[in-house]
């Protein structure tokens, strides 16, 4: 059996004080100064870790209190009360909410997935992967010991071009494809940020960290210089149609990234010529016009696709982008009913904001997906995008260590891949690469909704 | 033991307000310096909430304050304009989506006094925009005249005809399983009472059968489930009914979880396994990969069990009613679906959001097949997993299925309010979720069966009224009955229907 993969997380903790939902507020006038006041009698020691004298404090909005309200329905004269923190539903965006940061946060200081007790207290659908649930299996389970068992699961994903057949000559002889191939063990790349205070340490930690876990990190080429020689192996340069190629570092990476143009194939075949070792991934932008490149890319012998889209999760167009959970489905099939999806990996890229997004990118058809706000937020950035307007960064990303990005980073993704085996045990599956394109496994909102509610009794004509 | 030959008498209500000092409220009554104690507010306020106090009036009931739209206006009729009505500054930080502040605090009415709230607390839905959320009942034009005191709320469990007892339950609920250890002693107990009061059952869950349950044999339904811990044949010999837990709709696909903490000695005892260790029940059952498998367990039980019907529960895949439809051929009594959205005492934050769908699509779905495969008469459906209000119920009835069970309903009734922290450490703070051995004497047993006592009173008050105005004489006629319902994005109601 081979050796079983898996990722140690260390504690990585926070520079800041966390920002919680609501904290406590607590007033001294008209204190009745009792024997035994409540504070004393946190069950969670709230106000003494605080080392603070209870009778003087004030407030108390910080991760402590656990939301018990015990002080609050204790107190004899009512003056302990909870408030929400403003500072909480600033955070954010639609897609990275006040709640998936502080549990992102949560992933990259300790590793740990979010448990919780009591059912689940949010909305019952939303948008994109929000709007589609992932199956299970009543009694076929993979692993006779838990998913943490002795047995595996499997999340690795080979990346590179794969013929459909076997070529023979004329002559008889066999022609072997030699199309190099790159193996991960997590299907989740690492990309940089469209933006953020952050500076070198902060890739090079990335890039750190996709060595220790075995994935890939691709980085503008421009920007790698020697700090990143310990980890060129899971180095991913990225080049556009105007870089010019270093054959001394394409010699030394796996793979290279071309930004998508007219003559990308034949930029590919001069990467080729000069690192002939190395794989290439073609990037193209996530659109309307996305599925139909592919094809034509892959017909033209293309291995690796990279789709990029937006940071909000949808695709690249000015309006009415669609999801990345459609256009996911629309690229997958295209490629699919055209009868070469088996020979291009598809990686996609924008908005993969939690650990389901990447179980709910392959059930749509990715083999892969590439993170990077996800790392940022990694690193207590709270998306505030303030740098954009160049203010400075309220939790001084420019300051941040490679070492303690790299130990972040790895706790988040060491969360994300247990978050992965419970979602593929589940499903009763041993290897992630089996739900590709897998949409029978997983339900979705606009079925449901056409075959149940849609579909009841009281229907007015016109709706 | 309830039996349809003799009526039902309903448990007594009891007033049993909250355990705290300070009980949650929408508004709170402040008083100036103004204030003379002239005592109009009181004689003003038919609620009770003023009250004399020595010299002074002060508020001790101001959480059944119904703010300043109040018709009472003790704030007007007060001859200094002393009374100052506020919001409550904590009533904005309760909650969540599901059980939104509205819905916590008239459960606690409704666990109180056993009434449905006046006071304009949205007591119908919550606030996830879908699902049970969006749906509407429906009230077409009926000419029938029906008392609501004599709508029939009962439900019979055992449809096969196989010379096993007929069970019925006086009420379509029944208490879903919580273990000994993921909840306390007196939780358990609580719920066991308030279910014999009620004639119904409440389930042990997977912990183990607890000594102290012992008096309440014939309203407790034990549960298999893949760990097994403290199933043995004596216990299976004791009960009524049966449950096989394959999956529960918070986790589906993953085993029970009780996290180490949580692991007391008395609880180690009950599941024979060690202190503090933390125990992860496997997934599936090992003995059980396909639909005959799972009839030798049924059988088994049926063996050991001469009186015992037998119970499935299962959660919501995409095949749930092949699943349902082999729980069944393999002898089951009883289906229990359990819908991803449903209650636990710890589970991974993505399998309680993402794994399985939600009750309301599971429901219709099983429903149709079973009548589609002509059963439908022969399987008591039961649905559970989101199941709030009394208004939930009638809608999951409508849909489809029989009954329901509830758990987070009775959690709430004894005062959770979704902190989400009943896994680690101690456990739950407020005593009900824990077996810490301090924090467990926050809760009376008494108090907590009374409080559940009145909150299924208040249920049924409500599910008898709107069956009268359904026209319906009894719960029975409801099941599958879509033209109750309409869904606020697809259809409206017909305009001369009512609708709530």
């Amino acid at each position: 059996m081979p050796v079983k993969y898996s990722i140690h997380p260390h504690e990585a903790l926070p520079r800041f004080k966390p920002i919680i939902r609501s904290g406590i507020i607590a007033w001294e006038e008209g204190c009745l100064k009792c024997a035994v006041c409540v504070k004393k009698r946190c069950v969670y020691k709230v106000y003494d870790q605080r080392q603070l004298d209870g009778r003087q404090m004030l407030d108390s909005i910080d991760v402590l209190c656990k939301d018990c309200y015990r002080c609050v329905q204790g107190c004899p004269a009512r003056l302990i009360n909870k408030a929400l923190s403003p500072s909480y539903s600033q955070i954010g965006d639609d897609l990275f909410t006040p709640e998936v940061i502080v549990k992102t946060w949560a992933q990259a200081t300790t590793g740990k997935i979010p448990v919780s007790g009591a059912g689940y207290g949010g909305v019952f659908s939303g948008n994109g992967f929000d709007s589609m649930w992932t199956d299970m299996s009543e009694i076929v389970r993979p692993t006779r010991d838990g998913i943490h068992g002795r047995e595996y699961i499997s999340t690795g994903v080979d990346l590179g071009r794969k013929e459909l057949y076997l070529s023979i000559s004329r002559d008889g002889s066999c022609k072997l494809p030699s199309h190099p191939t790159v193996k991960l063990e997590l299907p989740v790349l690492f990309k940089t940020p469209s933006f953020g205070a952050v500076k070198k340490p902060f890739f090079a930690g990335i890039a750190a960290a996709a060595k220790k876990l075995l994935t890939q990190a691709i980085i503008p080429a421009a920007m790698i210089d020697k700090t990143f020689n310990p980890y060129l192996a899971h180095v991913i340069p990225s080049l556009n149609a105007k870089t010019r190629l270093n054959p001394a570092l394409l010699k030394k990476v796996s793979l290279v990234e071309l930004s998508d143009h007219k003559d990308v194939m034949k930029q590919m075949a001069a990467v080729k010529k000069a690192a002939p070792k190395s794989a290439v991934i073609i990037r193209v932008a996530l659109n309307r016009k996305s599925a139909a490149r592919c094809l034509q890319l892959a017909r033209a012998g293309a291995g690796i696709l990279h789709l990029e889209g937006l940071d909000s999760g949808r695709e690249k167009e000015p309006k009415n982008g669609r999801y990345l959970k459609d256009v996911i489905t629309e690229v997958h099939f295209a490629l699919v009913t055209a009868s070469v999806r088996d020979t291009v990996r598809l990686i996609f890229s924008g908005g993969m904001a939690m650990a389901e997004h990447v179980a709910k990118s392959i059930i749509c058809g990715a083999d892969a997906v590439a993170a990077d706000l996800a790392l940022l937020v990694g690193v207590e950035c709270m998306l505030c995008r303030g740098c954009e307007k160049g203010l400075s960064c309220p939790v001084s990303l420019e300051d941040v260590e490679s070492g303690w990005t790299t130990q972040r980073i790895i706790n988040l993704m060491c969360a994300w891949h247990n978050q992965l085996l419970e979602i593929s045990g589940a499903m009763g599956i041993r290897d992630i690469r089996r739900i590709r394109g897998e949409r029978g496994r997983a339900m979705f909102f606009e079925d449901l909704e056409r075959q149940t509610f849609a579909a009841l009794g009281n229907k007015i004509a016109g709706k | 033991m309830y039996s349809s030959d003799k009526p039902f008498i309903p448990p007594q209500v009891r007033e049993t307000p909250t355990r705290f000092r300070n009980a949650f409220g929408k508004y709170r009554v402040h008083r100036t310096d103004a204030c003379n104690a002239s005592g109009q507010c009181i004689s003003a306020c038919k609620l009770g909430v003023n009250k004399k106090a020595g010299s002074r009036v002060v508020s001790p009931n101001d959480y059944r304050c119904l703010g300043p739209e109040c018709p009472m206006a003790c704030f007007d009729t007060c001859p200094q304009k002393a009374i100052v009505i506020r919001k409550d500054p904590n009533f904005d930080t309760l909650g969540d989506y599901r059980w939104t502040p509205d819905l916590l605090l008239s459960t606690y009415y409704m666990a109180e006094t056993g009434k449905i709230p006046d006071s304009g607390l949205e007591y119908r839905t919550g606030g996830t925009g879908g699902g049970f959320d969006k749906l509407r009942i429906v009230f077409p034009k009926t000419s029938k005249k029906i008392i609501p005191g004599e709508v029939d709320t009962s439900i019979r469990l055992n449809r096969l005809d196989d010379g096993r007892p007929e069970v019925e339950i006086p009420i379509p609920v029944y208490g879903g399983g919580m273990s000994f250890g993921s909840v306390s002693i007196s939780a358990m107990l609580g719920r066991m009472r308030a279910a014999a009061a009620w004639g119904t059952f409440a389930c042990t869950g997977e912990g183990g059968y607890p000594d102290e349950i012992k008096p309440y044999d014939d309203h407790v339904i034990t549960q298999i489930a893949t760990g097994l811990f403290g199933v043995r044949e004596e216990t299976i010999q004791r009960v009524r009914i049966v449950e096989f837990k394959y999956a529960q709709g918070a986790k589906p696909g993953l085993g029970g979880h009780l996290l180490g903490d949580k692991v007391t000695p008395a609880v180690a005892r009950m599941r024979e396994a060690v202190v503090g260790s933390s125990l992860f029940s496997p997934f599936p059952f090992h003995s059980v990969y396909s639909v005959e498998d799972h009839k030798k367990h049924i059988d088994w039980i049926k063996t050991t069990n001469r009186r015992a019907l037998v119970s499935v529960k299962v959660s919501t895949p995409t095949d749930v009613d092949m699943v349902a439809v082999g729980s069944y051929y393999a002898g089951a009594h009883i289906v229990h679906l359990d819908g991803s959205y449903g209650g636990t005492g710890a589970a991974p934050d993505i399998a309680k959001k993402n794994i399985a769908m939600p009750i309301e699509y599971a429901v219709p779905i099983v429903h149709r097949f079973l009548v589609a495969e002509g059963i439908r008469d022969k399987v008591t459906l039961i649905a559970s997993g989101g199941v709030r209000t009394p208004h939930d119920l009638i809608k999951i009835i409508a849909l489809g299925a029989d009954g329901v069970v509830t758990g987070t309903a009775d959690m709430v009734a004894m005062e959770c309010l979704r902190c989400h922290n009943c896994e680690s450490g101690r456990g739950c703070a407020r005593g009900i979720a824990t077996t810490d051995t301090e924090l467990v004497n926050l809760m009376e047993i008494e108090w907590a069966a009374q409080r559940i006592i009145n909150l299924f009173t208040a249920w049924r008050t409500e599910i008898q009224r709107i069956l009268a105005k359904m026209g319906l004489s009894s719960v029975r006629e409801l099941v599958g009955r879509t033209e109750f319902l309409a869904h606020d994005d697809y259809q409206t109601a017909p305009l001369d229907a009512d609708v709530e």
